[in-house]
């Protein structure tokens, strides 16, 4: 996974702030969360963004009378109880590390910040109860009222989407709360939840999740119909998620850019790195493409006159305000902020001009699904996707630093007491991890080999044979 | 009743849901343990994924409910307990997660021998995570948690109490499932089953009951705040738990499957509750009350609202999920 590389990466960096004064538990903690939240979060984009897919899939089924529709969509809800089931589990983990990791900023801010969270867990009620109604409704409840349940899963998504970036959106721009004498005053936690910046923010990730998902779905079909299997099973397969993907790769750009909006104002040091801008030019900023920043100098970066400007500031003179403005120990690490930015933006861009390309192509009367390199992007398009995701994270998070609450709480001081043994808890996670990427796996592409040989029903595995005398004497 | 005391009591309503509800899914862990080999387990296996299939995330969520209560309500309380019952919430956390993968790997495996390694994984932190909570709650009662944190890492939790909890929280868990199971096998028509689970139940709950009233004795010495609550102001709701358990048993004797669900419940709900009642006004025995605790009061309004709202939109639907799994299209065998 991405988010391995650059931690690798993170350890070299991080060192250079703060070296002297940095607790023992510090780096092994930061990749313990950036561990469980990268994986977490792709996970909790099937959750957001699959019920909507099946919705419409499932739909289609029903009204057009389509077996092959409602077969997918009967396939994909077994598939997303696997899904749903490792991401709830490894939600959890996140809600005990906000308090096992980061005692600091729970015990510190738990009442400024927690009621988004009170309201995602509402959400996340919602959506598991709807959830096991409709995993288990099917040939149960009558199938159109089965189909509504679907619905309230999208909706749910929305809204913890919308309350775990609230709290994600207060850390990066805090409001609701006073600091008298060093002691939080006058809370108001309704001015967290509806805090003004996060509806860019969770614009930019709820349109993301669409994105994963998307692809993801539609990719297993695009390496279906590289291997030959070019039946309407896999065309409709394919379709429906990229429709999804296509509204959301089409609108990223320009959500993420409305986010970006003000972030001068807002955490010069981030936008500093995101550009790479070491100092503050005279006039309009250069785009700077790639490069390196050593020792107060940037090396090989490809430098697009103006773009930086027009871009970040929306103007043809106002320079990016540079590193030189910012003290030294407020500078988070710059060229992992930079590189994962700038990885960021050109996979959205490279994704979008695809599905771009893909419709152009299909009102000339042309099918790209004919098209064999068309078909091998498409089949990376959910890693591509994925690999956006994580690194739009890692810059937000990454450009944070050295801030856990911007301006208010540096990380050292949120962090937990803790010796260097925490570095034996990262190793057995990454286990663990690891083992639950394998067991999930094997068991979806085991689901996927029976139903491609002409299983539907996938019984428990300790029946029939095994349990048939017991049940057949019964009855 | 002060807001913190409202607060107090709608954080503690998710513990009792917590402790009945994700108590019973985890219970069915300890019957997939001791269900015997594949031939001999099946039944008993194929009826748990049908049992707790539907339900176990949702009654999962109550754990998600309480530490966002704790930690939104009470933060300085939940900072302390983190950075003191690190090792058992660590433990309790590794058995969650490899409890609900692994249940959803078994029930899409293709072989035998798949379902078996992930049966084992799911069996094994089923019994794992409630024994961990329980040292937690033991932590907490008898004054081990010190209110600036950092309390001692290891006997914080390995302590007459703490094992005490830890042995009463599988416990119960059990006892919860096994009414639960023998009910599902007995509404299912699977009569030899029902009856394999009767006396397993019967045991299980015979068992339970006994600690829980022979925990009562060390508790005096080693949580004296508790067990001074418990002889007290909580004494009813352990008598109460006492009765519940006790007529549980005769209907399990009796093969009265339905209400016997009903007085299992009362028994775990009542004796959860004497916890909290008997530790009253403490959220940190002997070290932090709860009105100490007790973050902004904005956020605690925030909170009521929350869980009022939680109480009209989440009830109903948890209400006709549970109704759906106990109608006859449910109960029969597929999917």
């Amino acid at each position: 996974m991405s988010v391995h590389e650059v931690l690798a990466q993170m350890s070299d960096a991080a060192p250079t702030v703060l070296a002297s004064a940095e607790p023992a538990g510090l780096l092994p903690a930061r990749q313990q969360m950036a561990l469980s939240l990268g994986w977490h979060i792709i996970l909790a984009c099937f959750g957001v963004a699959f019920p909507a897919i099946i919705f419409v899939m499932h739909l289609r089924g029903i009204r057009k009378n389509d077996p092959v529709a409602l077969d997918l969509a009967k396939r994909w809800a077994k598939v997303s109880a696997v899904l749903f089931a490792i991401g709830a589990v490894s939600g959890t983990v996140l809600s005990f590390e906000m308090g096992i990791l980061w005692p600091g900023l729970m015990g510190t801010f738990g009442d400024v910040l927690g009621l988004p969270f009170a309201f995602e867990g509402l959400a996340f009620f919602l959506e598991a109860i709807f959830l096991g109604i409709y995993l288990y409704g099917w040939g149960r409840i009558p199938p159109k009222r089965h189909l509504l349940m679907v619905l309230p899963m999208a909706v749910t998504g929305v809204i913890g989407t919308y309350c775990v970036i609230a709290v994600n959106a207060w850390m990066n721009v805090p409001t609701g709360f006073n600091i008298v004498d060093g002691e939080i005053t006058d809370v108001q936690p309704w001015a967290v939840l509806f805090n003004g910046h996060v509806f860019a923010q969770f614009a930019h990730m709820w349109v993301a999740a669409y994105m994963v998902a998307g692809f993801s779905i539609a990719g297993v079909y695009a390496v279906g119909m590289l291997r030959g299997r070019r039946d309407r099973h896999h065309r409709i397969g394919f379709l429906v998620p990229f429709v999804f993907a296509t509204i959301a790769a089409l609108a990223q750009p320009f959500v993420g850019h409305f986010l970006g909006e003000g972030l001068d104002e807002r955490q010069p040091a981030k936008l500093a790195a995101f550009e790479l801008a070491e100092t503050t030019t005279d006039g309009a900023s250069p785009l700077r493409i790639g490069g390196v920043y050593i020792d107060g100098e940037v090396k090989g970066a490809i430098d697009i006159p103006y773009l930086g400007s027009l871009i970040a500031q929306g103007s043809l003179d106002e320079p990016v305000p540079g590193m030189d403005t910012i003290p030294a120990e407020d500078l988070p690490p710059v060229n992992i902020t930079h590189w994962a930015f700038q990885t960021m933006i050109g996979i959205g861009l490279l994704l979008m001009l695809a599905v771009l390309l893909y419709w152009f192509m299909r009102w000339r009367g042309r099918d790209l699904l004919d098209n064999r390199w068309f078909l091998r992007f498409a089949a990376v398009g959910g890693p591509l996707a994925v690999l956006a995701l994580e690194a739009g994270w890692i810059a937000t998070e990454v450009g944070r630093q050295p801030w856990i609450v911007y301006g208010v709480m540096r990380t050292p001081e949120a962090v937990g007491d803790f010796t260097a043994g925490l570095w034996g808890v990262l190793i057995a996670s990454i286990v663990l991890y690891g083992a639950m990427t394998v067991g999930a796996a094997i068991v979806l592409r085991s689901m996927a080999r029976r139903w491609r040989n002409g299983a539907s029903d996938l019984p428990s595995p300790y029946g029939p044979e095994l349990s048939e005398a017991g049940a057949g004497e019964e009855r | 009743m002060s807001l913190e005391i409202a607060v107090a009591a709608a954080l503690f309503v998710g513990v009792v849901a917590y402790a009945v509800l994700g108590g019973a899914d985890f219970g069915s862990g300890f019957f997939d343990l001791t269900a015997g080999g594949s031939r001999r387990g099946a039944e008993v296996r194929t009826l748990i994924d049908r049992s707790i299939g539907p339900v176990w995330e949702a009654n999962h969520v109550w754990l998600i409910y309480v530490l966002v209560m704790w930690w939104t309500a009470f933060p300085a309380s939940f900072a302390a307990a983190m950075t003191t019952v690190i090792v058992p919430l660590v433990l309790a956390l590794l058995g969650i997660v490899l409890r609900g993968a692994s249940f959803a790997f078994r029930k899409y495996s293709e072989t035998l021998g798949q379902a078996r390694l992930f049966g084992a994984i799911f069996a094994c932190s089923s019994v794992l995570a409630p024994f961990c909570f329980g040292t937690v709650a033991g932590a907490l009662a008898s004054g081990r948690v010190p209110a600036e944190g950092h309390g001692d890492l290891w006997t914080s939790w390995l302590n007459p109490t703490s094992l005490f909890g830890g042995v009463i929280a599988v416990g119960t868990c059990a006892f919860l499932a096994g009414v639960f199971l023998t009910a599902d096998a007995a509404r299912g028509g699977q009569r030899r089953l029902a009856e394999r689970l009767r006396v397993r139940s019967l045991a299980v709950g015979a068992v339970t009951g006994a600690v829980v009233f022979a925990a009562l004795i060390p508790l005096t010495a080693d949580a004296p705040t508790l067990s001074e609550g418990l002889a007290g102001r909580a004494a009813p709701l352990i008598v109460l738990s006492a009765l519940g358990g006790g007529a549980t048993l005769l209907l399990l004797l009796r093969r009265r499957y339905g209400p016997a669900r009903l007085t299992a419940v009362l028994a775990v709900s009542s004796v959860v509750s004497g916890w909290g009642l008997g530790q009253y006004p403490w959220l940190l025995v002997d070290h932090m009350t709860i009105d100490d605790a007790a973050g902004a009061r904005a956020t605690l309004w925030g909170l009521l609202v929350a869980a009022g709202i939680a109480a009209v939109v989440v009830g109903p639907a948890l209400l006709y999920l549970f109704r759906l799994t106990q109608t006859k299209e449910w109960s029969g065998a597929g999917h």
